[in-house]
């Protein structure tokens, strides 16, 4: 099995947000930049593929060279080649088109994403990737096992999950499930030495006209204080939710 | 051309967003000069939708479409689209609509943006405002193809009444084997559960509880508001409860009209899933908890003193006001 896990390179959750340049950029001065959480449990959930069942694993992201310490981490943690589409990802089309043509070249069995993205939060691309190339596609993916060309997938749903019996070649868009929290792996020194000698292929975009396009952003409206009720006045809350805010 | 909306059901019932999205395709109508045409699938109330701007209901009715296949959805909303030759299509931010935009985007060519919090900002250019940078910032996004696909998120434009006559037609798209080549084995769903995608009010609890034992007064608070329960990341890292519950930025997005946390810091990840709610109230001892920050409402003091008395006072506040 050939595996190919799409990774976006996003701000650290932890990140406070600014604008620039008129509010029309994202202000990445002193942003630290990782792997899209959402795409890091699919790579570590990718290694298990690699590790119980012999698959090939490739990392492809959509970006700029500085992009590349993020992709280097990828290898690090265990993926065995890499791939990096020299282009800015302008909108979520642009990223998918991109990455067919990765998948086209590559031959690959299963191709994993993310559920969205923690800085823009399109969660179009692995849907519009799959429907490019036509293949299956499970959304919000948090349980994937593989026996030879059948799959078997765990969906999110509002209220609960429900189990999806399909075929690859498949696309996912991954979140956190399909490994748990304490199944992500720090890369060690190893593993960072070696991630130095993989390759990582640099190729050239294909044309794909934008379709959506952020021409401006706002940072939310700045929050009044707190009311503050006293613990012993708790009939002082439920006042306040029914006659203030009216929630109740 | 008219506005296409996909107004969602369950067993035969609109869902709550099925009405928002309708409002949101009148006020988009309205400001293009249009109509609105809704697709239904499986759905025993049709008519329902003319209290909400509905001009026009293609009824699709097949045993094949139960449970939900979002590949066989976006080909049905793909169809309705060609059909009305509409331009403009409105979907919902639950988690089936969200699984099916980007198929039925790269069927129809079009450009999709989800997490549309309010009504366009213009039409001409067509720019909506959306969430970005999981909530900690929004977006003016231009669509600029021809068809323009909004996902509406949960709670953000509300239901509008708008009484329209309305003409329900049965449509009948075709549809083949290579559209079901997912296939739905078993559904887990909680029953007679308010879901947090639906609720209009979300009780969370986190490591400040101490333990999955101490659950019950959640539980008891939830069932006293008709909310739903959530928990914050550690906890469900922790397995004190389940993923589904888990709320922030890597689990699900909360936006109800009111977000209790209790015994939770406020990490700045948590923030941002839940920043979309409109009221927060925080209860936790420790009065430096960053949420306190973010909240409308706070009280400083031990949950486990409270909430019992939280609980006591909404039972008396219940009976009073029916």
């Amino acid at each position: 099995m050939k595996i190919l896990v799409c990774i976006s390179n996003v701000p650290d959750t932890t990140s406070k947000i600014n604008f620039t340049e008129g509010d029309t950029k994202f202000d990445t001065n002193g942003v630290q930049f990782v792997i899209n959480p959402n795409d890091e449990f699919g790579l570590t959930r990718a290694m298990w593929f690699k590790e119980k069942q012999g698959a090939v694993v490739h990392v492809a992201t959509v970006g700029g060279p500085q992009t590349e310490p993020t992709i280097r981490k990828a290898l690090a943690i265990g993926a065995d080649e890499a791939i990096r589409v020299d282009a800015e990802p302008t909108d979520g089309f642009f990223v998918a088109r991109q990455l067919a043509e990765v998948v086209k070249n590559g031959g690959y069995d299963l191709i994993i994403g993310g559920r969205e993205s923690i800085d823009y939060n399109g969660g179009m691309v692995p849907g519009i990737l799959a429907t490019l190339l036509d293949m299956n596609f499970v959304n919000t993916c948090i349980g994937l096992e593989v026996d030879g060309s059948n799959a078997t997938a765990i969906r999110e749903i509002d209220g609960g999950k429900e189990k999806i019996s399909t075929s690859l070649p498949l696309v996912i868009g991954g979140q956190k499930g399909l490994v748990e929290e304490s199944d992500l792996r720090i890369p060690n020194m190893r593993g960072i030495m070696m991630a130095r000698q993989k390759k990582l292929n640099v190729v050239d975009p294909v044309d794909a006209p934008m379709r959506t396009n952020d021409k401006k952003f706002e940072k939310p409206a700045p929050k009044g204080p707190v009311k503050l009720v006293e613990a012993d006045n708790v009939a002082g809350l439920v006042d306040l939710l029914h006659n203030e805010a009216k929630v109740i | 051309m008219p506005v296409l909306v996909y107004t969602e059901s369950d067993k035969g019932k609109f869902k709550k967003n099925a009405f928002e999205v309708a409002s949101y395709a009148h006020k988009v109508a309205q400001d293009l000069g249009d109509t609105v045409t809704a697709v239904t699938i499986n759905n025993e109330e049709n008519e329902t939708l003319g209290n909400y701007g509905v001009s026009k209901v293609l009824k699709v009715s097949n045993e094949k479409l139960n449970p939900f296949n979002a590949k066989a959805y976006a080909n049905v909303l793909a169809q309705a689209a060609e059909a009305e030759g509409a331009k403009v299509i409105i979907l919902s931010s639950s988690a089936d609509t969200k699984f099916l935009a980007p198929i039925l985007t790269t069927k129809r060519n079009g450009g999709y943006v989800p997490n549309v919090v309010a009504a366009p900002v213009s039409t001409s250019p067509f720019v909506v405002k959306r969430t970005a940078f999981s909530n900690k910032g929004f977006a003016h996004t231009e669509i600029t193809s021809e068809t323009k696909i909004i996902g509406v998120s949960n709670n953000a434009f509300g239901a509008v009444e708008n009484s329209t006559s309305v003409n329900v037609g049965d449509f009948a798209p075709s549809l083949g084997d290579g559209d079901f080549t997912t296939k739905s084995v078993e559904v887990d769903k909680v029953m007679g559960k308010v879901t947090i995608a639906d609720a209009d009010i979300v009780v969370s609890g986190g490591r400040g509880l101490k333990g999955p034992e101490n659950w019950g007064m959640i539980e008891e608070l939830a069932k006293v508001l008709g909310a739903a329960t959530a928990c914050s990341k550690p906890v469900s890292d922790l397995g004190w409860r389940p993923h589904s519950e888990h709320v922030g930025q890597t689990g699900k997005p909360v936006a109800s009209n009111l977000y209790i946390a209790i015994g939770i810091s406020g990490a700045i990840q948590h923030l941002a899933g839940v920043s979309a709610s409109k009221t927060k109230v925080v209860i936790n001892n420790d009065p430096e908890a960053p949420f306190f920050k973010a909240a409308d409402y706070g009280i400083v003091g031990d949950a486990f003193e409270v909430v019992p008395k939280l609980i006591e006072k909404l039972k008396e506040f219940k009976v009073q006001n029916g």
